[in-house]
């Protein structure tokens, strides 16, 4: 097996290109999409630290780290729906109903 | 070998997260997200985590992006950031920040001592097949499991009450 930092390495570059879209794009959808690719870089850490201690119970928790983010875009995704319907935008700078 | 591998998959996975960021056209940002994951699933492979590879394939690749796409098409937002961003100095920070970020991490990592790194335990060639999975999660992790299924059901009832119609 390659040294484990050469994947760590990996998963942090794509999380950190994961925040810059947070940061950077304004359209809901985009933001929505860089979270996944975030959560896909923690999994990709996850696995391979599962490997690097040969313990099974790390690729357990990227089991249900994946069904709990299906769960999450199937009800994210519906909200967006919704807000769509009422602002006719995915602009995420008009979503400021709960500003104090 | 395995390096080849996985220069090329490591390539086509930041190749396909930056041009998701980049990309103007939503639709084209979740087939580029599409490429990512597919590069990510290569790499559990590498790692001996078929199962996961499976699971990865299936569920992000096949339902999650499919979602995406087809919200993105339903509400036809394909491109709706055209007008300029109206905090200037948003992307300069955000960037810094991103670049301190990438510094922070890779000098955590370096100062970390090699053994805490190093491979522990034999290489079992049975490590992460199905079989091995199903032992550790209906008995160890059962509990969790049936929570997540609860999860699951609750999202589904979720989805379903979002979407009633307003009386």
């Amino acid at each position: 097996m390659l040294p484990t930092i050469f994947y760590i390495g990996l998963s942090v570059l794509l999380f950190v290109i994961g925040v810059c879209g947070v940061l950077l794009r304004r359209s809901t959808l985009m933001v929505f999409m860089s979270i996944e690719l975030m959560l896909n870089s923690a999994n990709l850490a996850l696995v391979t630290f599962a490997n690097q201690r040969q313990s099974i119970d790390a690729q357990i928790m990227v089991f249900f780290v994946i069904t709990i983010a299906a769960a999450e875009v199937a009800v994210g995704l519906a909200l967006l729906v919704m807000i769509f319907m009422r602002k006719q935008t995915t602009n995420i700078d008009t979503m400021t109903t709960l500003k104090g | 070998m395995e390096l080849v591998i996985f220069v090329i998959t490591a390539i086509v996975a930041i190749i396909g997260a930056v041009a998701m960021l980049t990309s103007r056209n939503a639709v084209h940002s979740a087939l580029f997200l599409l490429l990512n994951f597919g590069a990510i699933a290569v790499l559990y492979l590498l790692l001996q985590a078929p199962f996961l590879f499976a699971v990865q394939l299936i569920v992000y690749a096949g339902a999650i992006i499919v979602l995406f796409l087809f919200v993105v098409m339903l509400l036809g937002a394909e491109r709706d950031e055209e007008d300029a961003n109206p905090i200037r100095w948003q992307a300069p920070v955000a960037i810094t920040m991103a670049v301190l970020l990438i510094g922070e991490i890779i000098w955590v990592l370096v100062r970390q001592s090699q053994d805490s790194l190093a491979r522990v335990g034999s290489s079992d060639s049975d490590f992460g097949s199905p079989a091995q999975i199903a032992q550790a999660l209906f008995t160890t992790h059962l509990l969790p499991f049936e929570v997540a299924s609860f999860v699951l059901l609750t999202a589904l009832i979720g989805v379903v009450v979002l979407h009633q119609r307003q009386r």
